[in-house]
């Protein structure tokens, strides 16, 4: 690795941490019971929309009623999301006359957009119009965010509150991130990718002629059955436009990754410069990292959102340094080859196929690790083409359960569940009632615990083994031996972590993959969520328990590495088999030059 | 549960106003006015038509200009309406393949030049599209270009040197160069 490349990584997380108290601070006060300075300054706004849909904002829910809230909403929005893509073609605002996408395709992306996963079988510049992309896919970008940031404040107050039967208001918490957090962030953002060169417009598409005509040669066969080669010209180069800054801004403030364009943040008009990447990096990071603080303000004990917030760096800052040596090292197959791949003052070097060049190793290894790390999904390098131990970390990342960071809330409420197994462990060492943040974790806290640790890896260890025994999941891979089993390996951890990040080589956009991924996002999401909240109330009804000399302190590095290793024990042992047969095996072949 | 649903739908709809609709007009009605430029594309414009657009790249395969980065978008290199990378996985040997092929058409265009090839000049770029190559695969083309145009190598360095961008603020990203201003400025010489 290069001084820079370590540079880059430290100046990220010098910035982001210097983030995380302001944004923590605001977060705490945006959900605070009492009324404050930010609640009154949008209140109006606020109350109008209550109004409107008849919510006494100040009714408790109890967790059953909001879990039947949220999946409502959710399925509601995830409907309207299909049935806009369905009806396309007759609707306004598709001025390059996007016919209508499939039917499998069209709920498999509904799904997707609903589930924060935001995986993408379809190419979003050749099939979606300006109106799906706004008012379906945006809206879902910031409702299924706010969903996430809701669930986590209600599993927050069930450590936070006591003997209480309610666990918050599902409308209230939604309505909040998204008027106080998600849009304010999200214009912010917008305008800074636009001074950088991000599109922010409604004109159909701009045709330029290109510099050296050139032509290209395509064969089909006639009717005859006999090749036919037809040569085409190539005069012209047709630049995509459209309102992207500001689905992209979301898109990653949400942990979303959805991109306006196929190549997502790897495309020039959707991530034009090294600035526009630090800050569509920084922008995945913030909310995640500003929901630990907020934690430990709305617990009372700021030290627990550090313990929390030290634990994911401390899985994710050497998995990062790992990814972004194996691919500075270069791809080891065109060692033969007359090529200069050493890194210098007029180049990056290393594994440069599917990268960049504003980005080089440095920018993208750091983007890759983070958009994994964290349920964002986006990418601006191919994770295909990473070298096999480079892409072994983002797989590696997605498959730990999204906690490391994480999405948008739910990452966040994962880790919790991590530690409260992480309480139940120690508790059995010595003997004793585990405890966390004064609240006594029994037989159900364990049961709603496990579920929410072990859902996802069941998903992507079954998900796996079906596309893996069908005709129709292998006749998706791209890359033949070891590399193909990755290609799904990665796909359904991805849809099965509602990351959606892709060996982009797999062609997802079939009926079974379509079908797969859907039912994988779908059950990672929401059944997640309910024994969450289903957590939340049960804890929120308990007394507080005083700490007492038998009381695992849970602020300390003790905690904190016990913390990680639990959470670096189950991805382990769940996936190291699996890992094997994939990239591990791909190293060995590449090592030996095979 | 109906006074659920009916809560459900009326704040779907509102929320799909406030964040599909006023935000995107926001945020669009803003970039429009502060950074019109940046907004529509970056477009490179010559007697009020737009040839081009600066981070959009295009193909290049003519000994006189720089060639950009290999672009494997369908069906040609380039393809703007098709942003695409290769997905080659690293050890498949497709890719060994291509990049074989692409040492060897370069070397063919500048027949004499046996020094390695740099990296990003044989492998293909994420997007298809991307808009820049770095230093070093310009100064492996230089000679090249100033014999092919008659030009003397330090006229090319100066042009090249133009349309050289350092790490932003010194720290992010890497070293590039624009390929397709330098070789719109190449050809107005």
């Amino acid at each position: 690795m290069t001084t820079n490349d370590f540079l880059q990584i430290g100046l990220f997380l010098a910035v982001l941490l210097l983030l995380v108290k302001p944004v923590g601070s605001y977060l705490a006060l945006v959900f605070a019971d009492a009324p404050n300075r930010i609640t009154r300054f949008g209140g109006r706004v606020e109350r109008g929309i209550y109004r409107l849909c008849g919510i006494a904002s100040t009714e408790e829910m109890g967790w059953k009623r909001y879990a039947l809230a949220m999946l409502l909403f959710n399925v509601l929005g995830l409907l309207v999301v299909y049935v806009l893509q369905r009806l396309q073609p007759w609707l306004p605002l598709n001025p390059q006359h996007f016919a209508s996408v499939s039917p499998d395709s069209a709920m498999n992306t509904a799904i997707s957009f609903a589930s924060n996963t935001n995986w993408q079988g379809y190419a979003g510049e050749s099939t979606m119009s300006y109106l799906t992309q706004m008012l379906g896919l945006t809206v879902q970008n910031f409702l299924s965010a706010a969903t996430g940031i809701a669930v986590l404040v209600a599993v927050v107050r069930g450590f936070a509150r006591r003997s209480a039967l309610g666990i918050g208001n599902f409308w209230v918490d939604l309505t909040r991130s998204t008027l106080y957090v998600l849009v304010p962030l999200s214009l912010l953002m917008s305008l800074l990718l636009v001074s950088q060169g991000v599109v922010q417009n409604f004109k159909p598409y701009v045709d330029v002629p290109i510099v050296q005509a050139g032509s290209y040669s395509t064969t089909a066969k006639d009717a005859a059955g006999h090749d036919v080669t037809t040569q085409t010209a190539v005069t012209t180069q047709t630049l995509p436009m459209g309102p992207a800054a500001s689905q992209v801004a979301i898109k990653m403030l949400g942990t979303n990754g959805g991109g306006f364009f196929n190549a997502n943040s790897a495309h020039p008009y959707e991530n034009p410069t090294p600035f526009s990447n630090f800050i569509e990096m920084l922008a995945i990071f913030l909310i995640p990292g500003g929901l630990c603080y907020m934690f430990g303000e709305l617990v009372g004990d700021r030290r627990q959102g550090w313990a929390i917030l030290a634990t994911m760096l401390l899985i994710f800052i050497p998995l990062t340094i790992g990814l972004v040596a194996a691919d500075q090292a270069g791809n080891p197959a065109l060692h033969g080859l007359a090529v200069d791949a050493h890194a210098s003052a007029l180049q990056s070097g290393g594994n440069m196929e599917g990268k960049e060049t504003r980005f080089g190793i440095a920018a993208s290894g750091l983007f890759a690790a983070i958009t994994t790390a964290a349920s964002c999904g986006a990418v601006n390098a191919m994770h295909d083409s990473l070298t096999p131990l480079g892409g072994l970390v983002p797989m590696w990342l997605m498959q730990l359960g999204e906690v490391v960071f994480g999405g948008v809330g739910s990452g966040l409420y994962g880790m919790l569940a991590f530690a409260v197994v992480a309480v139940f462990i120690a508790g059995l060492m010595v003997g004793r009632t585990p405890e966390y943040l004064g609240k006594k974790i029994e037989a159900y806290e364990m049961k709603m615990a496990s579920l929410a640790v072990l859902l996802p890896c069941a998903l992507v260890v079954i998900g796996t083994a079906i596309a893996v025994m069908t005709p129709a999941g292998v006749a998706g891979i791209a890359n033949p031996g070891a590399h193909g089993f990755s290609e799904i390996l990665y796909a359904v951890s991805s849809a099965s972590n509602n990351n959606g990040s892709a060996f982009g080589g797999l062609s997802a956009n079939t009926p079974f993959w379509n079908a797969l991924l859907g039912i994988c996002m779908f059950l990672a999401r929401f059944p997640l969520a309910i024994a969450m909240l289903a957590m939340a109330g049960s804890l929120a009804a308990k007394r507080h328990v005083p700490e007492s000399a038998g009381t695992l302190p849970t602020h300390t590095p003790l905690f904190v590495t016990l913390l990680a290793c639990v959470v670096i024990v189950v991805g382990a042992l769940t996936f190291l088999p699996a890992l094997a047969l994939g990239p591990i095996a791909e190293q060995l072949m590449s090592a030996m030059g095979r | 549960m109906s006074k659920l649903l009916r809560q459900s739908f009326i704040l779907l709809v509102l929320m799909t106003v406030i964040t599909g609709v006023l935000y995107p007009l926001a945020a669009t009605g803003l970039a429009q006015l502060i950074f019109p430029r940046q907004a529509n594309g970056s477009l490179i414009v010559k007697d009020g038509k737009p040839v081009g657009s600066v981070l959009i790249g295009q193909s290049f395969t003519d000994p006189k200009y720089f060639w950009g980065r290999p672009s494997a978008t369908s069906p040609n290199a380039y393809n703007a309406s098709a942003s695409s990378g290769s997905n080659l996985g690293p050890t498949n040997p497709a890719l060994t393949g291509a990049v074989k092929q692409r040492i060897a058409a370069l070397r063919a265009a500048d027949p004499g030049n046996n020094a390695p090839v740099p990296v990003d000049l044989v492998t293909a770029s994420g997007s298809g599209l991307d808009p820049q190559i770095s230093p070093a695969a310009a100064q492996y083309q230089l000679a090249r270009v100033a014999k092919a145009r008659g030009l003397s190598a330090t006229q090319v360095q100066a042009l090249v040197n133009e349309y050289t961008s350092g790490r932003q603020f010194g720290v992010l990203g890497e070293p590039r160069v624009n390929v397709l201003q330098l070789n719109l400025a190449l050809d107005v010489r």
